[in-house]
């Protein structure tokens, strides 16, 4: 006899709007409602739906500049080390630790530091790359890179009730509603 | 109501409602943009002209490959440099090549930076061009170098010789300098990609096409925490490229002005070199932009507006670069020095002056006539001032190098130049690269930035309906 295949509980429920103003109002409104694991999928950056549903603050500018700054000093203190400590060469009688002359490689040091900090930041806080995500189940869900929007509640969020969310969901003007296998 | 649009014309001169042509033509919806850009990479498959064009410029990369092997075998003795002008067509073709990147950094992290809509449409493909075109321009102090296997040197890494890179050179500095830019470059150009790549992803017919876009859109959602975070990184980035851009001219600049060499030995030649640098990107940019939207009909995207504005800043830097020019000549009258006396002179009278009047002709007369609208107006003027202030540009570092360096201090080593066939092959190959790069850019990845014309529909759609409101 086989086992019964284990019935997963599904990712969540998610649903699909016909314009970013229904879809900002139901973001609103199920922020609201209490419910703490929603999502929101847009195909263009909408600056309410971070607002919304994420508070609107990043951490990213902080890394950046530490990156920048991790650079910059790095980057001068390379060149100090080298030309003042480890071989010292009297280069046209200026002075060893010449800074005017070490200033483009520190710049340079610091934009490389804080640009390579933002694209890795960036990729880390957003979890990419991912190369599985249960969203991708839903066959509607590739229009989300064209022209429809879309907000997912997570089935593991403490308000989460299958039905009732998902009548809510509809009452929101929900074009339609799918469940998001995990 | 009435009297209230009455007063914001008369004293908001700059209200008026906009009569110039739109950013993107009417009637675009999210869908529309979305299908017309991706259909480019994969609906539309390969077609003759692209094929052709692709050919060809694959070929003149072939050049490319022939002349560097032999020049690698052989030795820079092929070339045309000796005592004294040691620099010739590797440093001239190099600073223009790098100048010409420069534009698409402007657009796309100036003119995003300043919040200047219309750069939407072009900012894409710019940034591809400045790719592709550090790439050219890396090729050429490589192989001047001579021995190019050990270029690694100029890079400070503990060696066993226990010898550094001298951090007082700016040819050292250009090396971090152009390094970091290439990097930065790269990165911008992937970061804004990443989106795009999605939607390619979702839109890809073949499994092939749905698994590499997928694997270089890294699995991207849009999801909002998604884009917040993008949206926060790409303005650092655009912050971060924008002093980058200036920097590495000057850097460029400093290779030269650090030097006593006349008609080198001067304070002007870092903002100079950055105005001379938007100059001929722009007019590179144009050059691609104009063939490009006749060949894929994107006439509704690139729409003359752009042209227009990019004409005007071909101007503005022209002018800027023009005054640079009549500032040299006035220094050399100034400066009461013998040597930079002689120096401008020789530019003007001396064995080059064809080249240097050519230049003048290029950078100085021709770009005048885009003082008028109808000039602006006419897409094939504009195609054939681009070129010709590309070659204009070509021909200013030629003048800057060429004559400085084979009229030195002492008349024993005077010498003259001439670029050999080898240099030719070299330059005309790195230019086949560029085509070829760009080639493959526009058949593989969405040429205009896809989500960002999204956003732009956006916002025309709620200017739009706002008007209808207030009538």
């Amino acid at each position: 006899m086989q086992a019964p295949e284990p019935v997963l509980p599904i990712y969540g429920l998610m649903a699909e709007f016909d314009t970013p103003s229904q879809l900002i109002a139901a973001a609103r409104h199920v922020r609201a409602q209490g419910f703490r694991r929603v999502e929101a999928y847009t195909p263009y950056p909408i600056e309410e739906l971070g607002k919304v549903l994420h508070g609107g603050r990043s951490r990213l500018p902080l890394l950046v500049f530490l990156g920048g700054l991790f650079g910059g000093i790095g980057g001068y203190f390379l060149q100090y080390w080298v030309h003042v400590i480890h071989y010292p060469l009297n280069s046209g009688g200026k002075p060893l630790n010449s800074w005017p002359m070490f200033i483009p490689i520190t710049f340079e040091m610091t934009i490389l530091g804080a640009a390579l900090t933002a694209v890795f930041a960036l990729l880390a806080l957003n979890g990419l790359p991912m190369p599985y995500h249960p969203v991708f189940n839903v066959p509607r869900f590739s229009l989300a890179s064209r022209d429809r929007f879309f907000l997912m509640i997570r089935s593991i969020d403490p308000k989460y009730d299958e039905p009732v969310t998902r009548q809510m969901l509809f009452d929101l003007e929900a074009h339609d509603v799918f469940e998001v296998p995990p | 109501m009435d009297d209230h649009h009455q007063s914001a014309e008369t004293h908001e001169p700059w209200a008026r409602p906009d009569d110039r042509a739109p950013v993107v033509e009417p009637g675009h919806t999210f869908a529309s943009v979305t299908d017309q850009i991706s259909s480019i990479v994969l609906t539309r498959g390969v077609q003759r002209g692209w094929l052709i064009g692709f050919g060809i410029s694959f070929a003149i990369t072939m050049l490319l490959l022939y002349a560097i092997t032999m020049t690698v075998a052989v030795g820079v003795g092929l070339w045309g440099i000796n005592v004294p002008v040691g620099w010739g067509f590797a440093i001239i073709n190099f600073v223009w090549w790098i100048g010409i990147g420069h534009a698409g950094t402007l657009i796309s992290a100036v003119l995003l930076l300043l919040h200047q809509d219309w750069r939407t449409s072009i900012n894409r493909f710019a940034e591809a061009m400045t790719l592709f075109a550090v790439a050219c321009a890396g090729i050429f102090p490589l192989l001047h170098l001579g021995r190019p296997w050990i270029f690694y040197w100029l890079f400070p890494y503990p060696n066993t010789m226990s010898i550094w890179p001298q951090f007082r050179s700016p040819l050292i500095w250009d090396v971090f300098a152009v390094s970091t830019y290439g990097t930065v470059s790269l990165l911008f150009w992937y970061v804004g990609l990443i989106p795009d790549l999605a939607t390619l992803r979702d839109r890809a017919h073949s499994s092939i096409g749905r698994y590499v876009y997928g694997f270089m859109a890294m699995g991207w959602r849009g999801s909002a925490a998604h884009w917040h975070r993008y949206h926060v990184a790409y303005t650092l980035l655009a912050g971060l490229a924008t002093p980058l851009v200036v920097s590495v001219h000057t850097v460029v600049g400093l290779d030269f002005a650090s030097s006593i060499v006349p008609g080198w030995h001067s304070t002007i030649f870092p903002p100079y070199f950055v105005a001379g640098a938007i100059y001929s990107g722009f007019a590179m940019v144009m050059t691609l932009a104009i063939p490009l939207r006749w060949a894929y009909k994107l006439e509704d995207f690139i729409t003359m507006r752009h042209l227009d504005n990019m004409a005007k800043i071909i101007l503005a830097t022209g002018l800027i670069v023009f005054y640079g020019y009549l500032m040299e000549a006035f220094f050399g009258w100034y400066s009461a020095n013998q040597y930079e006396r002689y120096l401008t002179l020789n530019r003007a009278l001396g064995h080059y002056r064809v080249q240097y009047w050519a230049l003048m002709f290029c950078n100085a007369a021709v770009p005048q006539l885009l003082w008028f609208g109808a000039v602006r107006r006419s897409v094939w003027a504009l195609f054939v001032i681009a070129i010709v202030v590309n070659v204009g540009m070509w021909l200013e570092r030629y003048v800057i190098v060429i004559t400085s360096l084979h009229r030195d201090y002492l008349p024993s080593s005077w010498g003259y130049y001439a670029g050999t066939r080898w240099d030719w092959a070299i330059y005309i190959g790195t230019l086949g690269l560029f085509l070829a790069l760009l080639f493959l850019f526009i058949r593989l990845l969405p040429m205009i930035s896809i989500f960002e014309m999204r956003e732009l529909v956006v916002h025309k759609e709620g200017e739009l309906r706002a008007a209808d409101l207030e009538e």
